[in-house]
């Protein structure tokens, strides 16, 4: 296992410096800088610009000093945000997601499993039928449409939840919370349907269930380890996921997350925010991926004795 | 479905039933004001920044020698009590308020403002505004490097509370520019600490280290969140100042703004979603303001193209549109039809000139160019951002063209970046642009055409024009002035290098608890007037 982990990590590293210098590039390559406005900057001011943030430079000179950096640690400072350094702003938003993350996938799991396992355990009937529906419009339905509608239900017409924020109003998180978990709610409901199907038509589940065990018991105790493990391979990349693509939940409901810094930081050809952030969710996704890696090591014995 | 009701019942019932209390209503007894700012400011240096939310917060946090008039016209004295000009108006003499402090409880005298302004003029800090500052004599040669004496520059503390600035001719609107956060003091001590003088990166702006010298303090800022300032009982204007505390929420999605508006969560919106304007007016929202707002909506034509370069074609895309159906039909939220560049009632300015819509003519002026009909007329390319606004008036714009004058049009919408870069270069036939002046004065904005200005983008470069504006920023006759301005608007109009579309008007939403709120055309609402009241 702890062979496994280490060449894991072995090779995560030089994937992040292939992923710092494809951005790199790329965000040059890219038309505007990062202090094109409408209100033209006199070539003065930006010559003076340029200097600051050493952007005056030959490209790969500029390379060179950011990788020397990158290697410190040092992100650099952003150029839309005088004052704040990338790792400053990542970290200010990196709790927030991370929490926001953390309800959606709880929401995510305790609905998706449930419905899953429902719906597996009294297949083709209409207890089977509704949550698959349910989750297969879930998965169809956008946040972009399901955060305003919650909002315009639970915040505006009943006044029960306040409509934005984050840790400011009481229940501020509950929406942004279910909003983000739905969609994923609805894809571990069909994964952990699918995979408790397949380990409830098993030798062992029929073992258990002869020698006279009640169903509850098959079910909790024999069926749902191998029934989730599609669910637990599918938790790391959904982690991930979750993170870098909560820029819409955060948008919605004015939650200061890192997922708003990462598109605005595009728009703003803000580089170093660019490549701090692009960098930092590359590793987070090769993070989860272990994690859940190593999940189903712990879980599927035949796995394990492959790795 | 039963499971996930159960859920999110729990969930509410954990946090509680009862119907929340919202912001506004607490805020009344608190005087707390609960302001939807746009976006996240870049930062708190005055020097450094630029951009409306940031101007929004500067204006709490500090000050400048004058400050803008909230119900329009004059500037009232802020920082300096009072002022006198030389008869040919180039030195001004500031008399400064005597009990003005910074927030740390030091005094402010003249020389802070010295300090400030050599600050913003030195070239390494890189700052985006110096320009303000370019009519102070010696000012354009020390930013741009020739001298490096800044005793050169024409200001100069008298004493503590006098200050002297000598312009290089007079400049009628002086006054006016000394409102804008680019002219505010900053406190050289603070800023020391924490860096250089041209350090852009220094700690001076955090909570906490932050010092200034306006009616509010910084108290706390979460970025991408909200920023509070709370009152500075400091302030030599303190016993005037009743709001005790403002929160600045960045929030840059309209529908999210609207949302929070109407769950009581802000007193006052940035904007008004585009879609919900119309409906707002038709329901007549009793929140909702419109106001004439000091901007221009215009397409500018590259005069270098061999086609675009022939008068009479810029002058028949003109006369082909009709803008009172586009404020009408397409933008729909009271914009009004532009015929002029600088929008009327600027300053006391009413240009005079007119864009007839008159498709005969403009099919008339396009045969003469060589076109009739339109044939064998090139494809021409309207180049604009990409956002759902100017989506529909290019393709108002396109359908009046093609109608019109029988000429095919195409729609070209880039990134926000991608269109600045390709404008900036001269890449691009027709583009969308919008001007918001500065300060109130036409001449924040026909001073954007003169030949070799960065803000120009078009290629038109006019001698007369060029001279037309000179006359009158030397002269400190306002009548006269005005006349000269006004003989420049009609070339411009009449030479047509941007096509007015609309003049922009601020749609937003207000609570009626908040009080001492005036409309001006420079959206300017200093918090030193403003209160909660129901």
């Amino acid at each position: 296992m702890l062979q496994v982990i280490l060449k894991r990590i072995a090779i995560a590293i030089p994937v992040i410096l292939v992923v710092a210098s494809i951005t790199f590039f790329l965000v040059r390559m890219a038309p505007g800088g990062p202090f094109d406005a409408e209100k033209v900057v006199p070539p003065q001011v930006m010559k003076n610009l340029n200097a600051v943030y050493n952007l005056d430079a030959p490209l790969l000179i500029q390379y060179k000093d950011y990788m020397f950096n990158l290697i410190q640690g040092d992100f650099g400072p952003s150029f839309r945000y005088p004052g704040r350094s990338v790792t400053e702003m990542i970290f200010t938003g990196l709790p927030v997601t991370l929490e926001l993350a953390f309800y959606a996938i709880l929401i995510a799991m305790i609905i998706g499993g449930l419905a899953g396992v429902i719906a597996a355990v009294n297949r083709n009937t209409a207890l089977d039928y509704i949550p698959m529906t349910i989750a297969m419009i879930g998965i169809c339905m956008p946040t972009f449409l399901l955060g305003p509608l919650l909002v315009l239900y639970f915040g505006i017409h009943l006044e029960l939840l306040p409509v934005s924020g984050w840790d400011s109003l009481a229940g501020d998180k509950i929406l942004p919370s279910i909003t983000l978990g739905a969609a994923y709610a609805a894809y571990i409901a069909r994964l952990s349907r699918g995979g408790m199907l397949e380990t409830l038509g098993q030798d062992y589940i029929r073992t258990a269930r002869a020698k006279g065990l009640p169903e509850y018991q098959v079910i909790l105790r024999h069926a749902l380890q191998g029934g989730l493990v599609p669910v637990v391979s599918f938790l790391g990349p959904a982690v991930a996921g979750l993170i870098g693509g909560s820029f819409v939940v955060e948008t919605i409901f004015q939650i200061p997350g890192l997922g708003r810094f990462y598109v605005e930081a595009a728009f703003n050809r803000d580089y170093t925010m660019i490549l701090g952030t692009t960098i930092f969710f590359s590793a987070l996704i090769i993070f989860f991926n272990l994690l859940s890696d190593i999940a189903v090591l712990l879980m599927n014995p035949r796995a394990r004795s492959q790795a | 479905m039963k499971n996930s009701y159960l859920y999110i019942f729990c969930l509410i019932s954990f946090f509680g039933c009862s119907k929340a209390i919202a912001p506004v209503d607490s805020a009344l007894d608190k005087q707390i004001l609960h302001f939807g700012n746009g976006s996240e400011p870049q930062g708190l240096d005055p020097h450094i920044v630029t951009g409306v939310p940031e101007h929004h917060l500067l204006i709490a946090m500090c000050e400048g020698l004058t400050i803008a008039n909230p119900k329009g016209g004059e500037n009232l004295p802020g920082v300096a009590k009072s002022w006198t000009i030389s008869p040919d108006g180039k030195t001004y003499t500031f008399y400064l308020q005597e009990d003005a402090k910074w927030s740390n409880g030091e005094q402010l005298t003249a020389s802070d403002f010295v300090w400030s302004w050599m600050r913003i003029l030195t070239p390494s800090l890189g700052s985006q505004y110096p320009d303000m500052l370019y009519y102070v004599k010696g000012a354009p040669e020390y930013h741009q490097g020739l001298s490096d004496d800044f005793s050169s520059v024409g200001v100069t503390a008298v004493n503590d509370f006098e200050l002297k600035v000598e312009l290089t001719n007079a400049t009628p609107f002086f006054i006016k520019l000394l409102s804008h956060y680019s002219t505010y003091p900053v406190h050289k001590d603070t800023v020391l600490k924490h860096g250089s003088i041209d350090d852009r990166n220094g700690q001076w702006t955090r909570p906490g280290n932050f010092v200034c010298n306006g009616p509010m303090n910084l108290n706390t800022w979460e970025l991408n969140k909200e920023i509070t300032v709370q009152k500075n009982p400091l302030y030599w204007d303190a016993e005037n100042v009743r709001l005790n505390e403002i929160r600045y929420y960045p929030v840059s999605n309209e529908s999210t703004e609207d949302r929070m508006f109407r769950a009581g969560q802000l007193h006052v919106t940035n904007v008004v979603p585009l879609e919900k304007c119309p409906v707002y007016i038709e329901d007549k929202n009793p929140d909702l303001r419109i106001e004439p707002y000091m901007g221009t909506y215009f397409y500018r034509v590259n005069t270098n193209h061999p086609v675009l370069k022939d008068k009479r074609i810029r002058l028949a895309l003109a006369y082909a549109l009709n803008r009172q159906l586009i404020v009408d039909k397409v933008s729909k939220c009271g914009q009004l039809a532009a015929y002029s560049f600088t929008p009327p009632g600027t300053a006391g300015y009413e240009p005079d000139t007119s864009i007839p819509f008159d498709p005969d003519l403009a099919k008339s002026l396009l045969a003469e160019a060589g076109y009739p009909g339109g044939t064998n007329f090139p494809v021409l390319e309207i180049l604009f951002n990409t956002q759902e606004g100017h989506r529909k008036i290019a393709l108002a714009v396109q359908q009046m063209w093609q109608q019109n004058l029988g000429i095919s049009v195409q729609l070209v919408n880039q990134d926000w970046k991608v269109y600045l870069a390709r404008e900036m270069t001269g890449d691009f036939q027709i583009s969308r642009a919008g001007w918001i002046g500065d300060y109130e004065d036409p001449n924040t904005f026909l001073d954007t055409l003169r030949p070799n200005r960065g803000n120009n983008k078009t290629g038109w470069a006019n001698q007369r024009y060029d001279d037309l504006l000179a006359i009158a920023n030397s002269t400190n006759d306002q009548e006269l002035r005005y006349s000269y301005l006004n003989e420049a608007e009609k070339l411009l109009i009449d030479e047509m290098p941007i096509i007015p579309i609309y003049t922009y008007v601020k749609a937003y939403q207000i609570s009626s608890d908040v009080k001492g709120w005036y409309p001006n055309i420079i959206d300017t609402h200093h918090p030193k007037f403003i209160y909660l009241e129901r």
